[in-house]
């Protein structure tokens, strides 16, 4: 949204010679990737490339070995604790399994993160909390429901409605549509174009689905050989010369999507 | 970001019976309660007036929050007679006001009287505790089919189950136990020759530590150390499985979790108990025998003998006797309680408690049992 964002900024995150791993194993060196404001940038890689551990470590959930990663134009490592809270106001995280407290309903979900941030009534906080449930697409009753009595969609809905509660400028998604049928995931991906237009988000999206890729995404960057080997449209990666690039977007099925 | 941050106000100018309000500043989530008392003074400040202009150009910064703010007024004022329109909205404040539109009545629930509460509640404990003892039997029920199973077909029982348990229960928890029983051993010689001192009768700890420590002591001290160490990580592992469907999947995989996960836990216990509490009873004794020699200046030899005349195979089958009896009370509950999870991690911890609870609970109650047992046969 313009009005979020200063329209000359240049990127909102900026990842630099990222090294990550655990123990001997490296999953990402070197790896570089910018993500531009009010843009829904899609991430691609094979199963296990370190797609989560990217996001993960952005983050600020995993250690990085070497690298840089400023997220608004600061830098995280040098970043003071205080201005650290604030920058986590500023984003919202969709996790991979949804990653809602069992212990709580959905609204009272979407409330733990207004609680600790916001200075709001009681009736305006269940207000919208209300009001993001219906946002995401869900009935106004699942507000009152527990993680444990959602289907899968309605888990990602939910999760997405939390990672909406303060209103953050960045979202991260990390497989929003794995596990839905594909007319769930559409209607996923064009909720997401929605509230990306609406709230003025930028979208951070790690995603297997070619479907999203190709209606939700603005750009595309594919990880593979533990680097992002290639970034742009999806005519851009069509035409990447890179093997694994290659076989994913010009596999059958893809082959399919494109020419439907 | 470097802007300086403009709170949200607005300001009204009057032109007949037409109001136009001019609202400018960030009308966003930072400004929580602020936004809310200014919408609420606004119809106040406003006074009568028939029609009202929403003039939101001027608004720097618009999020959920100060469009639903906006969408609340401008409904109150309606539903007060007064036109509103909103007029100079950005494009993108616009598009989230549409989004925000919505009348989602947040439900109250009907206020209920306190007593029937209290009653209700009273009413349902009673119904579940009864539930809890039918049920408890059946389980135990089905756990001793399960066995005989396993006895029936031995290649097709989990020995490496029943030795990992083995190894966690008896193995590792024998430390501690062997500990806790050598400290109390000693407390009780202590306080045994303490009293028994003022009647001359100081001899008279040895029948008192014995027939204590080798009926009772031992085996109670073993049940709860069990029911809080082993029995709370049965309620634990198995609940985290059957919060995570993985109880589910062996069922659908025709495995019975009762022989996978129940049986091999249970014959652990009923094993390790009776080598626990032979472990503990020795060690309460040399407690006590230790104190006896320092404290009560008895010597060793004479603590021996006469233990050994005053202990019979008898007292030292009683705790042996009831050690098994433990183990199924206290797995049994452990592992019903694990398969009672639901969904939540607040309900695997109130599990978790209610399985230490209750065995503990249920282990005294037994070994009153058996002490009535044992009296009417005078064993
Ligand atoms: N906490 C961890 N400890 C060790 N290895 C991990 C950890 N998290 C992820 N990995 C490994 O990192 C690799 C990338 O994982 P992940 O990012 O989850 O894959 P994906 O791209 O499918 O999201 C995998 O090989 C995984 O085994
Ligand atoms: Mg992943």
């Amino acid at each position: 949204m313009p009005d979020r964002t200063p329209p000359s900024a240049g990127p909102i995150i900026a990842v630099r010679d990222l090294v990550v791993g655990f123990g001997e194993k490296i999953i990402l060196d070197g790896l570089s990737l910018d993500v531009m404001p009010g843009e829904i940038l899609g991430f691609v890689g094979g199963s296990g490339t370190g797609k989560s551990v990217l996001t993960r470590t952005i983050l600020g959930l995993i250690e990085k070995r070497a690298g840089r990663i400023s997220v608004f134009g600061q830098d995280l490592d040098t970043m003071p604790e205080a201005e650290r809270r604030k920058l986590e106001k500023r984003w919202g995280v969709m996790f991979q399994h949804g990653a809602l407290f069992s212990s709580l309903t959905v609204a009272q979900n979407i409330q733990v993160p207004m609680r600790e941030y916001l200075d709001l009534s009681p009736a305006m906080m269940s207000d919208l909390a209300a009001l993001k449930i219906q946002m995401v697409g869900l009935k106004s009753d699942a507000g009152e429901k527990y993680p444990s009595e959602l289907s899968g969609g309605m888990i990602k809905r939910a999760a997405l409605a939390r990672a909406l509660a303060l209103d953050p400028e960045i979202v991260f998604l990390d497989e929003p549509t794995s596990g839905l049928d594909p007319i769930g995931a559409a209607e996923f991906d064009s909720l997401i174009r929605t509230l990306q237009q609406t709230l003025g988000l930028t979208v951070f999206m790690v995603t297997h689905d070619l479907d999203s890729l190709a209606s939700a995404c603005d750009r595309i960057a594919a990880l593979a050989d533990r680097k992002v080997v290639a970034v742009g449209t999806l005519a851009e990666m069509v035409a990447s010369p890179h093997p694994w690039v290659k076989s994913y977007f010009r596999g059958e099925r893809a082959l399919a999507r494109l020419k439907g | 970001m470097p802007q300086t941050i403009a709170s949200p106000g607005f300001e009204i100018r009057r032109d007949g019976e037409r109001a136009v309000i001019a609202l400018a500043g960030e009308w966003t989530l930072d400004h929580g309660r602020r936004l809310e008392r200014l919408a609420e003074q606004m119809p106040i400040s406003l006074g009568e007036v028939r029609r009202a202009v929403l003039d939101i150009g001027e608004i720097q910064r618009l999020d959920t929050l100060g469009a639903r703010v906006i969408d609340q007024l401008s409904h109150e004022l309606g539903s007060e007679g007064v036109r509103v329109e909103v007029t100079h909205a950005r494009r993108e404040h616009a598009t989230l006001l549409d989004a925000v539109r919505t009348r989602t009545a947040v439900v109250d629930r009907p206020p209920r009287s306190r007593l029937i509460d209290m009653l209700a509640d009273i009413g349902r404990t009673v119904v579940l505790a009864w539930h809890d003892l039918v049920r408890g039997v059946s389980f135990i029920g089905e756990v001793v089919v399960a066995i005989g199973r396993a006895l029936i077909r031995p290649q097709r029982f989990r020995w490496a189950s029943l030795i990992n348990q083995l190894e966690q229960i008896a193995f590792r928890g024998a430390p501690i136990i062997i500990l806790i029983t050598f400290l109390v051993g000693c407390i009780v010689a202590q306080q045994g020759i303490f009293q028994l001192r003022r009647f001359g009768a100081t001899a008279f700890v040895v029948d008192l530590v014995g027939i204590i420590t080798l009926r009772e002591l031992a085996l109670l001290l073993c049940a709860i150390m069990i029911a809080g160490r082993s029995g709370s990580a049965f309620t634990a592992e198995i609940g985290s499985m059957k919060m995570r469907e993985e109880i589910d999947a062996l069922r659908v995989m025709g495995l019975n979790p009762v022989d996978v996960l129940v049986v091999p836990r249970i014959l652990a216990l009923i094993i390790a108990m009776p080598i626990l509490t032979f472990l503990g009873s020795m060690a309460g004794l040399f407690g006590a025998g230790l104190t006896a020699w320092l404290y009560g200046g008895i010597a060793p030899e004479t603590f021996v003998s006469r233990l050994q005349s005053v202990i019979t195979y008898k007292h030292f089958s009683v705790g042996l006797i009831k050690a098994p009896f433990m183990a199924i009370v206290i797995g049994a509950i452990a592992c019903i309680e694990g398969l009672e999870v639901k969904g939540s991690a607040e309900s695997l911890g109130q599990q978790v408690t209610a399985s230490v609870v209750k065995a503990i609970f249920m282990v005294i109650v037994v070994d009153g049992l058996f002490a009535m047992f044992f009296a009417s046969i005078r064993f």
